[in-house]
């Protein structure tokens, strides 16, 4: 199996605690894996994003070749669409629907969304009122990863599991809170699947 | 046991530990500062054994590596490439002097500048220095490295150079440990006059390590980390270099048809250099960088080996390589990808929301504008860079750590009325005293406005040699009191600190001004940390 995973995001958003669960759950699996990630001064504010690749072969590139990307994890729109070039024609694109507008020339919301009807493979969803229907915002982040678990190649119960290891140490609520969080976001990527 | 998941940073960090390091000396810089965190992150819950307190600037840390070094101890050094240039004396004369403790000098460049002025390859400082240097491919191989790189450094008597690049420092992957040794016992050279620079001295250490260089030379051609695969294809021979070598095995999966040798160790290794040339119609040269290995291949008249590489266009002289780069080269085709659609926009980086740094722009720009062309404001490195953007854009240069002040008093001796320096507190003490001493001790008529946010920001908020000691500092060179002023840069100030820039820029003489109010970030994570 491999998969190549883009995460994209804007500095601050914290796709780096996506990946941390994603690579938790690929390493207690044996599997191969690199993620490379930005660090300095793309985090104020700018664009940010990591390349996460996971495979049972050994892993020669820390980075995705154009064209390659099975999947590309946003957590906004249009960071999901910077990273067009490098989706694959099968690929899908996960995205937050909250714009993350602090640029004067942020485009239009309608421009956008024609922009995104284009990609034929996608889920776009509202992580920040999932997260908040759930109780908490914190954890928008983790429904993100559960709209994206269908397409990671690895299973439910494993990326589950690696949330128990990483939050272990917070304690039990935020771990439940946590699994609470991936569930929502993958019955999003569920129902979106049966259409 | 589970692998361990590193940053490339991590792994030298954690190899570095487990091979008996007595201390790191470094100074925060992208992609090499996650080196010296990690390594304080291990300590804080142990006595303290192993040195590691972030230093003031790169020669300061060199000088006391050295040092250490000198006492019998194993040692680490780590920088952007840019800190090369700044340590570049003490760099280049530990060679000359060569070590007792095992000393490790990691340098991190930046190809493609994503944080840097530039994208200087620090291989050369190694060949300049005729040391040994290594370059990693991955993580693991970056862990063995540095794992044997201080008995290395103590079998050839000098300084190994370890050299990564930003995309393997900052990427993440299984990584297997190897047993924890020992750190060193205090003891010194057996020879009382080796660290003693004197000419006399000098021209004897200076012939031993030209006499060394064939010892460096077999280490290298013996090297596991020079790894040589025949191909059947000897239509061309491929030298491929640190990360280079991912990009190139990443475009043929099953394995390369042409005979490739895997450069991890130098100085190159001269015999299975001669047996390829020998063997093939071309070499390729796949490094990440200058074309170091290029160009010593192929020598001044390029009139002996058919060498491609970033010279003749095989490759792109400029910027780091990657996955298509190197497909194309080689003649893949790229599958047809989707444009970037129009709807994106460029996101530049800016200072955060709330940062002091804003509103000291704010007050500046309006005493600036005052003057119109009698005026320009001298920029150095720190998140104040990002005042160049709009919406303020209001510097007009950025060089190097601390030129601020020494460009903006050379300007001043040129004529111009009313230079202003703007320079962070690190930086400051990184290299900005020094220059303010000149400026002082001329009175250059400058204004110099240091931006104290009481932490090295850019990097990721560490802390900054000179808090709590700048106004002292300042008089101690000789600051005129009268002209030292400390503001806190808040908007409800705002007209105060206009009014207090207008006159010491109006001041014929050297100013100082300080304004000062924590780095947004650093206090809401102390908060934050209090709050749990």
């Amino acid at each position: 199996m491999k998969t190549d995973i883009i995460l994209s995001g804007v500095g601050g958003q914290g796709i780096l605690s996506i990946a941390a669960v994603i690579g938790e759950a690929a390493v207690h699996r044996n599997l191969y894996m690199k993620q490379a990630e930005v660090h300095g001064m793309s985090q104020r504010g700018g664009d940010v994003q990591s390349n996460l690749r996971i495979s049972d072969q050994p892993i020669h590139s820390d980075l995705i070749a154009k064209g390659k990307a099975d999947l590309i994890l946003s957590l906004e729109p249009m960071e999901a669409l910077r990273y067009l070039p490098y989706l694959s024609k099968e690929g899908w694109i996960v995205t937050n629907s909250t714009p993350f507008n602090n640029i004067p020339n942020y485009p239009e919301a309608s421009d956008l969304q024609k922009a995104l009807d284009s990609v034929p493979n996608k889920v776009i969803l509202d992580i920040d009122s999932i997260a908040k229907d759930l109780g908490s915002t914190r954890v928008s982040n983790i429904v993100m990863l559960g709209a994206a678990t269908p397409f990671i190649g690895i299973g439910y119960a494993e990326i589950e599991n690696g949330i128990r290891r990483i939050f272990g140490k917070k304690g039990e609520d935020i771990v439940n809170m946590n699994l609470k969080a991936l569930a929502a976001g993958k019955a999003v990527a569920d129902s979106h699947m049966k259409l | 046991m589970d692998k361990l998941l590193l940053l490339g940073d991590e792994a030298i960090a954690q190899a570095a530990l487990d091979a008996g390091l007595s201390g790191v000396y470094a100074y925060p810089g992208t992609p090499s500062t996650e080196i010296t965190e990690y390594i304080q992150n291990s300590q804080k819950n142990k006595a303290d054994t192993i040195h590691c307190r972030w230093s003031s600037n790169e020669k300061t840390a060199m000088e006391a590596a050295l040092g250490m070094s000198f006492a019998g101890k194993r040692a680490m050094v780590c920088m952007k490439h840019v800190g090369v240039n700044v340590c570049a004396d003490a760099f280049i004369n530990s060679a000359v002097t060569g070590i007792v403790g095992g000393l490790v000098f990691v340098a991190a460049d930046d190809p493609s500048m994503h944080s840097s002025q530039n994208e200087q390859d620090s291989r050369f400082y190694g060949n300049f220095a005729m040391i040994p240097i290594l370059e990693p491919s991955n993580q693991q191989e970056a862990y063995d490295m540095v794992y044997g790189a201080f008995e290395l450094s103590e079998r050839c008597g000098v300084p190994v150079m370890l050299r990564i690049t930003t995309r393997l420092a900052h990427s993440r992957s299984g990584v297997s440990r190897r047993e924890v040794k020992p750190q060193n016992a205090l003891h010194y050279s057996s020879d009382p006059k080796q660290f003693v620079l004197l000419p006399a001295i000098a021209r004897i250490n200076y012939n031993k390590l030209l006499a060394a260089q064939k010892e460096y030379l077999n280490y290298s051609e013996e090297s596991i980390f020079n790894k040589y695969t025949d191909g059947s294809d000897k239509s061309r021979a491929i030298i491929a270099s640190g990360i280079g070598y991912n990009y190139l095995m990443e475009n043929y999966p099953q394995g390369c048809p042409f005979p490739v040798l895997k450069v991890g160790q130098y100085p190159l290794p001269e015999k299975t250099l001669r047996k390829m040339a020998t063997e093939c119609k071309e070499l390729v040269i796949v490094e990440e960088g200058y074309p170091m290995i290029e160009d010593q291949l192929k020598g001044l008249l390029g009139m002996g080996l058919t060498v491609r590489g970033k010279k003749d266009g095989f490759l792109p002289r400029v910027g780091e390589l990657n996955p298509d780069i190197v497909g194309r080269a080689f003649g893949f085709d790229l599958p047809e990808t989707p444009e970037l659609p129009e709807v994106v926009k460029n996101r530049p980086p800016s200072l955060c929301v709330g940062c002091g740094h804003r509103d000291m722009y704010e007050a500046l720009n309006v005493a600036v504008a005052e003057k119109g062309e009698d005026s320009k404001v001298f920029g150095d490195i720190g998140c104040y860079t990002l005042g160049y953007l709009p919406p303020y854009k209001a510097i007009n240069s950025c060089v190097d750590m601390g030129a601020s002040i020494t460009m903006a008093k050379g300007a001043a001796d040129a004529g111009l009325k009313y230079g202003v320096a703007v320079i962070g507190d690190s930086t400051f003490t990184h290299s900005g005293m020094t220059s303010l001493l000149d400026a002082i001790n001329e009175d250059a008529p400058i204004t110099v406005i240091i931006s104290d946010n009481e932490t090295t920001g850019m990097t990721g908020g560490q802390d900054s040699a000179g808090t709590g000691k700048i106004e002292a500092i300042c008089l101690g060179l000789g600051v005129d009191p009268e002209h030292l002023k400390v503001l806190v840069p808040l908007k409800k100030n705002h007209d105060e600190m206009v009014e207090t820039i207008r006159r010491e820029m109006d001041y014929r003489g050297l100013s100082v001004i300080i304004p000062r109010r924590e780095c947004i970030q650093t206090a809401t994570r102390k908060a934050k940390s209090k709050k749990n």
